[in-house]
């Protein structure tokens, strides 16, 4: 392959650097978001599913509020308003917190689904044997409910890569807007954005072979 | 404890601006669906036509769209494609081209569940009556399938009137753009995305609501 000035193999090793980086900042904002979310949006999901009537109340207007807003919206809102509270957090962790609070609300969505999918029997069955609330949950109800929620949550943690490139909007180097600076160093606009989009495929696809061995692993669960 | 005061006036002065801006916003998303149905449907019966040369290409297409962040593929046509010689879009010709292209992918999905779920038997019997292939597509395909696919494309509406908030990125004056540019003229953050936000939500709920007296009358199988 030619390595002179202006190709796209050298070009994109002038670039190393700036490229890694937004290839981190990409993947740990993602990554950092998933586990918040999940954390976060189980405990909502389940005071959705079992809770105490006005909390399960301000759980759903939180989840319906957060799910019929756009991202870029959230963001934004994130970033602008944080300051108000006289919290002065940089751009990174703004939109962290901006793309956690979406993905609770989906999350929790769909763990409410997946454990009113577990037969109420099971329940049952569990309460007539002496099981405490929080031992029907952990030992009969979420590792049935964790199959139905495999699916959708790895399409939450899809849309969550996805949605880091909203990101570059309030300034975050991450990929996108890395691959935004090179470009306007070397006009070699279709170069890196097919090259930014094959990372992103890369990442996705990645992240949806992970989900499917995890399918495969809770796949024992039949009901 | 934090100092603000609300000042909605910056709301009301403005109001006409976010309404225009609404109305942007919905218009974009309506026409991408209505671009991206014809898309999907098409994407849709080559998926299921049983041929490779046919069904691999949209296949890939589909894959590629919806593992690549919108933003990216905004991006891409919105600055990718003068390279290639086609300057005669503007950015708002652009972005419906990028939200129909990235809504065909989504809807091809959904017509080829609809497809793959309508009863063989409906296609037999319109063959017994002799039906031309045409018309059984017509008359008894597409309608069953309509019935079967409107939640779904009713759900896809509203996710793509949310995504329409992207096309600030390329500074199409619609909702987001609005708000951020009141939002940098007054700095009244509060208002502008409090207002921003509602205005987005009442419309996904009226959206949502529409679509299931739509659903009401027209998704039911008789």
């Amino acid at each position: 392959m030619d390595f002179a000035p202006g190709t796209f193999a050298f070009e994109a090793w002038q670039a190393r650097y700036s490229l890694l980086r937004g290839i981190w900042a990409t993947l740990s904002s993602s990554g950092l978001t998933i586990i918040a979310a999940t954390v976060a949006g189980v405990l909502i999901g389940t005071i959705l599913a079992y809770g105490w009537r006005p909390l399960r109340w301000l759980a759903r207007l939180y989840v319906d509020v957060l799910r019929g807003i756009p991202v870029l919206v959230l963001i934004l809102f994130t970033y602008y308003g944080l300051s108000l509270f006289g919290i002065n957090v940089p751009a990174y962790w703004a939109g962290v917190i901006a793309l956690s609070a979406f993905a609770t609300a989906h999350i929790a969505e769909n763990l409410r689904g997946a454990v009113q999918s577990v037969p109420a029997g099971q329940m049952e069955a569990a309460k007539a044997i002496g099981l405490r609330f929080d031992q029907r949950l952990r030992y009969v109800i979420l590792p049935q409910a964790i199959r139905r929620m495999l699916p959708p949550w790895v399409n939450t943690g899809l849309e969550v890569v996805k949605g880091t490139t909203l990101l570059s909007v309030i300034g975050v180097v991450e990929l996108l807007l890395s691959t935004q600076q090179i470009v306007a160093r070397n006009y070699m606009i279709i170069d890196f954005y097919l090259f930014a989009g094959l990372l992103y495929l890369i990442i996705n696809f990645a992240i949806a072979q992970l989900g499917a061995a995890l399918e495969r692993r809770f796949s024992y669960l039949r009901y | 404890m934090i100092d603000y005061n609300f000042d909605w006036t910056v709301i009301t002065r403005n109001a006409n601006k976010f309404l225009e801006a609404l109305a942007l916003g919905l218009g974009l998303a309506v026409v991408s669906l209505l671009i991206g149905c014809v898309i999907g449907l098409a994407a849709a019966y080559a998926r299921v036509s049983g041929r490779r040369w046919l069904s691999t290409p949209i296949w890939a297409y589909v894959e590629l769209i919806r593992c690549t962040p919108l933003l990216l593929l905004v991006f891409f046509v919105y600055f990718g494609l003068p390279e290639f010689g086609i300057y005669f879009l503007d950015k708002t010709e652009s972005f419906i081209l990028t939200l129909s292209l990235y809504a065909g992918a989504y809807m091809s999905e959904v017509f080829r569940a609809g497809l793959s779920s309508i009863p063989k038997q409906y296609v037999e019997a319109a063959k017994a009556i002799g039906m031309r292939p045409w018309q059984r597509q017509r008359w008894v395909v597409l309608p069953v399938m309509f019935r079967i696919t409107l939640p779904s494309v009713g759900n896809n509406l509203i996710s793509l009137f949310k995504d329409t908030s992207l096309a600030a990125a390329i500074a199409i004056p619609e909702l987001t753009f609005t708000a951020r540019q009141i939002n940098a003229n007054t700095f009244r953050v509060m208002e502008v995305w409090l207002a921003a936000s509602a205005m987005y939500l009442a419309t996904a709920y009226l959206l949502a609501l529409g679509l299931r007296l739509l659903e009401r009358r027209y998704a039911t199988i008789r």
